[in-house]
């Protein structure tokens, strides 16, 4: 589990509203891409402003989607398909016992201080995140035994026991690449490799990317990229109409969509996400330990229904914890198909109707308007629920996910990867199962194909068990000017990518 | 005079000092820990400890309200937990911002009310000041983000006069400025103005029932140059006063407006503060909120005096 660095809902946070994550890059620095479009500028639309620059000790998905990609950027990423490609690593190769990691690093990086990019660099932001980070996600480098620079352009790390976590993660922000002169003031002047370089923040307003010239891959075509914060999503929205913004980065509310589909001055852009809506059970109360009454839960709700009504039937119903864009996906909605009969049925035998539950909402918009449907659907079931708000993120933080205060919950789990994470016995789920921990461990330590077939069987395995209820995967949906190209489809990464926007 | 001085500089004291505990005393009894919210819910108790440490909220909470009090004495109003930068510029920024809002809707304010609140009342029997009087209750009755929604979707998006939000500081692009200034200010003033109206009505209203207008009218003056001459002072006591207590609700108005229009004010500031938990700032803004507030009335109490003469006179 520790492999599964676990890590914070702040990430939902990131939830914000819905998916704040980002697409990543397919096209990698180094291949096709755009000649830059001379000082043409551009403004993107987006929702939750960082509270500050640093992610090595503020939490929350905001400071990444900005940072990671475009300003930072890792060995590794992951392209829009999922695949894990190289980014400052040209290639690298893992040795037989899985334990040590060889990677050849690009010779012609430079940080945008000026200092060139090392595999020292390399060694030195892997053993800062031990040192010097402090949000949660620091874990993820527990496995890290030593990195060494074997010479300036190769890095060998070496693991304590495999763990193919530890390369993923590499693609998140624990992989962001520091200079060893550059991290005195992350949280107001980054300093990266990227091909954007931090240009100057309004706070309560907007961030400004420029295009770094010094840029060792293909440089963007955009001169200037405004990112522009709006806690309103009808203002966000206007914005667009208005002109003042050429892309709304996440579309909060899908019902509004119609404006921008029925105008042929605009593109929509629907694809998928990491983030899984969860009606998490708490897993530790008496009745749900009884099985049949976690099934019945699920096959009481009508999903279909449910995203009709709260997400204007936009998104994806998955039926566990995994999302289509990664490679053990399956679709898993037959394994508890909407049966109000059987519900009510399996209730009845474990003797659970009439009990009533406790559902305890983030004040969310979706999580709201999802909560009024699952209330309704399950009472026609012959169980009773209770809803409560509590204000997202502090008190429901510390209520459902810190104390676990909670029967029922909803929240959007927008991490990528996050099984293992949220289905443990220490997270607010409370779901202890040590069939599921040793085929997670089994996908971890194991090579590619065992890694694949072992989290296929861990997703079956929550899925059939109940461990919770999956209710949709929140769709990537972006409005943006026609003539806007290179924009992403998928948003999985924690990165909003910004280096293959062009305008035709 | 100088008594009068003295009274109310001792209840503004006074209402500082009390304000400022209970300023203090909401955000103690606030649930979330700001240290848990900046470190992420996975972070290990000692982490959190050690931030809390470094925030100084492990201290006796007496401690840190005379602290927090002292710095504030001095000018300095800490560092903000969450982005670790000094919170006494940023606010002295969005306070700016939320000046001109607030200024501007005021005078947009007065400039509908003083003219509308006395044409109502001096025709007050008549159709055009029945007319004028309707259109204020529809206007008192629309709160101020509704009339902004209504104002965006009216003059922006569909006809495009005017940006539908954001913020242009004044030095950077003077004509931005006033063009995103207008709609977040007419949403404002529109609103307060009506409510303003209603007030500037009656005080007329009760002006021109008074003997000494009634002489004026006698002499031989007509109507509005009678009220002129001499109401219109008399008329602006109350008004004064419901001028000072609306400052107040403008302040507040301005932080929904503010979202509503996206603009970088103390509105905005206060609302990320208090969802990042970040304490020490939202303690600041609303105790900068509250300190505006009663100086804005004292103030109003010191205008009756001038606008008065009787009030000179110790009672």
């Amino acid at each position: 589990m520790k492999s599964y660095p676990t890590r914070a809902i702040a990430l939902l946070g990131a939830a914000l509203l819905t998916a704040t994550v980002a697409a990543c890059s397919a096209g990698s620095g180094t291949s096709g891409g755009s000649s830059p479009g001379g000082d043409q500028s551009l403004t993107i639309g987006l929702v939750a402003e960082p509270a500050s620059l640093d992610f090595t000790t503020t939490d929350g998905a905001a400071i990444p989607q900005v940072l990671l990609g475009n300003v930072y950027n890792g060995l590794v990423k992951q392209d829009e398909s999922g695949k894990i490609v190289p980014d400052l690593a040209k290639s690298w190769t893992v040795s037989p016992d899985r334990k040590t990691y060889t990677f050849e690093l690009v010779d012609n990086a430079k940080f945008t201080n000026g200092a060139g990019f090392t595999a020292a660099d390399a060694v030195f932001s892997i053993n800062r995140v031990k040192t010097a980070w402090t949000t949660s996600l620091k874990a993820a480098m527990d496995v890290v035994q030593e990195a060494k620079a074997v010479s300036p352009t190769q890095l060998q790390v070496t693991l304590t026991k495999p763990s193919n976590g530890w390369l993923f993660r590499m693609t998140t922000r624990v992989g962001a690449m520091f200079s060893q002169t550059g991290v005195e003031k992350l949280a107001s002047d980054p300093v990266g490799t990227g091909p954007y370089k931090f240009g100057s923040w309004k706070r309560g307003d907007s961030i400004v990317l420029q295009r770094n010239d010094a840029y060792w891959g293909t440089k963007p075509f955009f001169n200037q990229v405004t990112l522009k914060y709006f806690k309103d999503p009808t203002a966000l929205n206007n914005a667009l109409l208005t002109g003042t913004i050429n892309v709304v980065g996440t579309v909060q509310a899908p019902e509004a969509l119609t404006q921008f589909t029925s105008n042929t001055k605009y593109q929509v852009i629907e694809g998928t996400t990491n983030g899984e809506v969860v009606l998490s059970f708490n897993n530790s109360r008496p009745v749900f330990k009884d099985i049949r009454v976690r099934q019945a839960i699920r096959q009481a709700i009508d999903h279909k229904a449910l995203l009709d009504t709260c997400f204007a039937g936009r998104g994806k119903l998955i039926g566990s914890m995994v999302p289509p864009t990664d490679p053990w996906y399956e679709d898993l909605t037959s394994v508890a198909p909407f049966d109000k009969a059987k519900a009510t049925a399996e209730l009845k035998a474990a003797g659970a109707t009439g009990a009533t539950l406790r559902l305890r909402l983030p004040t969310l918009p979706y999580a709201t308007s999802c909560g009024q449907v699952v209330k309704s659907q399950l009472e026609q079931v012959g169980l009773k629920v209770t809803i409560d708000q509590l204000e997202f993120p502090a008190a429901w933080l510390t209520t459902v996910f810190k104390n676990a205060d909670y029967d029922m919950s909803i929240i959007a789990h927008v991490e990528p990867r996050d099984l293992g994470a949220v289905f443990n016995a220490k997270y607010y789920t409370r779901y202890d199962d040590p069939t599921l921990v040793s085929l997670l461990a089994a996908a971890d330590a194991g090579d590619e194909a065992a890694q694949t077939d072992n989290m296929k069987k861990a997703a079956r395995r929550i899925s059939e068990q109940a461990a919770a209820d999956w209710l949709y995967l929140i769709p990537n949906l972006v409005v943006a000017d026609k003539n806007l190209t290179g924009l992403p489809t998928n948003a999985i990464t924690e990165s909003f990518d910004l280096t293959r926007l062009a305008r035709s | 005079m100088i008594l009068r001085l003295v009274e109310r500089t001792a209840v503004l004291l006074v209402s500082l000092a009390v304000a400022s505990v209970l300023v203090f005393g909401f955000m103690a009894v606030l649930p979330g820990d700001p240290a848990r919210v900046a470190l992420g819910v996975n972070a290990s108790d000692e982490a959190v400890a050690q931030l809390r440490q470094q925030f100084g909220l492990d201290r006796s909470l007496a401690t840190q309200y005379v602290d927090w009090l002292g710095g504030l004495l001095q000018g300095d109003f800490g560092t903000s937990y969450v982005s670790k930068v000094a919170i006494g510029p940023q606010i002295a920024d969005r306070f700016q911002v939320t000046l001109w809002l607030v200024v501007t809707a005021m005078i947009v304010a007065l400039v509908l009310a003083a003219p509308a609140g006395t044409v109502m009342a001096a025709r007050h029997r008549r159709i055009s000041g029945l007319a004028l009087s309707a259109l204020s209750q529809l206007g008192v009755a629309v709160p101020a983000f509704l009339a902004g929604i209504l104002l965006i979707m009216v003059f922006a998006v569909k006809l495009g006069w005017l940006p539908a939000n954001g913020w242009t500081p004044p030095a950077e692009d003077p004509g931005m400025f006033l063009k995103q200034l207008v709609l977040p200010a007419l949403s404002l003033g529109l609103v307060q103005g009506a409510v303003l109206t209603r007030y500037v009505r009656s005080a007329v209203l009760d002006v021109l029932r008074e003997d000494y207008l009634r002489t004026a009218r006698a002499k031989g003056l007509r109507p509005f140059p009678a009220l002129w001459r001499h109401g219109l002072r008399n008329a602006a006591v109350p008004v004064v006063t419901v001028l000072g207590l609306q400052l107040a609700t403008l302040l507040i108005g301005a932080v929904v407006v503010e979202r509503v229009f996206v603009i970088p004010g103390l509105g905005s500031l206060l609302l990320d503060g208090v969802s990042n938990r970040d304490l020490l700032l939202v303690q600041d803004v609303v105790m900068v909120l509250v300190v505006a507030v009663l100086v804005v009335n004292f103030l109003v109490d010191l205008l009756y005096v001038a606008l008065d003469p009787r009030l000179r006179v110790s009672r």
